[in-house]
């Protein structure tokens, strides 16, 4: 797993890569709440263009992340999902309650 | 029905052997006429198979085995993956979706494993352990031998 942060004023913006599984999940969980709380985000734009694989362990990470945000009442997005892992995300219900954008900018102003 | 092709797999329950397992399994599988899109849905099955075995079965105990067994009889693509874990009390109550045993997990493991897959059969004793068999037959297969009946 790759991560790379950008904060853009309350927004983090997390690009990841690499194979979201139970292999990753602890990791991944661990790296975004720390940058998160490092850079003061409220929001959280989560682009997985470099994710190329996903299974229940990862979306478990996503829907966390999903809810720790909304209960400090900000706003999750995501963005650039590969079609496989897009998939995953709309059979799971993920997509009803986080939105998907094509890019960041866009995402940004939604937030 | 004959076996074309057999492999197995049997490996500590370490969640570093998880992705050896999908791309192991998915790279037998493409021996078939599976499209890249079957090809990844069955990486997905695999990864949620195993992890229940790491999960469940063993309660993340590294020091057990698990086994997978990929088969090709005529043009179906078959794969067990099997503990000897703590096994399934409620078979019907696990396979349920959003049904989980831990918080933080979605319980979407066997429900991915339905969606991707053809068929999913589980057999389960408790302390016994768990064999999940899944099947998958290439679309265009199945539709030509539609086509045929």
């Amino acid at each position: 797993m790759k991560y790379d942060f950008v904060s853009n004023r309350i927004t983090l913006i997390a690009r990841v890569s690499g194979e979201l599984d139970m292999l990753s999940a602890d990791n991944f969980r661990q790296e975004i709440d720390l940058a998160m709380e490092k850079n003061c985000s409220n929001n959280l734009i989560l682009n997985l263009e470099g994710v190329n694989f996903i299974d229940s362990s990862g979306l478990g990470v996503i829907l966390g992340r999903y809810k720790k945000v909304s209960l400090r009442g900000g706003r999750m997005a995501i963005v650039g999902a590969p079609v496989q892992v897009k998939r995953i995300l709309e059979l799971s219900g993920v997509l009803g309650i986080s939105k998907a954008y094509d890019n960041e900018t866009e995402a940004l102003q939604a937030m | 029905m004959k076996i074309k092709n057999q492999i197995k797999l049997s490996f500590m329950s370490l969640p570093e052997n998880l992705p050896l397992a999908r791309v192991t399994i998915a790279a037998f599988a493409s021996q078939l006429d599976f499209t890249l899109e079957d090809l990844d849905e069955i990486k997905v099955a695999v990864s949620e198979a195993v992890s229940n075995c790491i999960i469940h079965g063993y309660e993340n105990d590294p020091n057990r085995t698990v086994s997978v067994v990929g088969t090709i009889q005529e043009d179906i693509l078959e794969i067990i993956v099997e503990d000897d874990g703590k096994g399934i009390a409620d078979i019907a109550k696990a396979i349920q979706p959003a049904y989980s045993t831990c918080p933080e997990r979605m319980g979407l493991g066997f429900t991915f494993m339905h969606s991707f897959m053809d068929k999913v059969d589980v057999e389960s004793a408790v302390n016994k352990g768990t064999r999940v068999t899944m099947s998958k037959r290439p679309q265009d297969h199945a539709a030509s031998a539609a086509e045929e009946n």
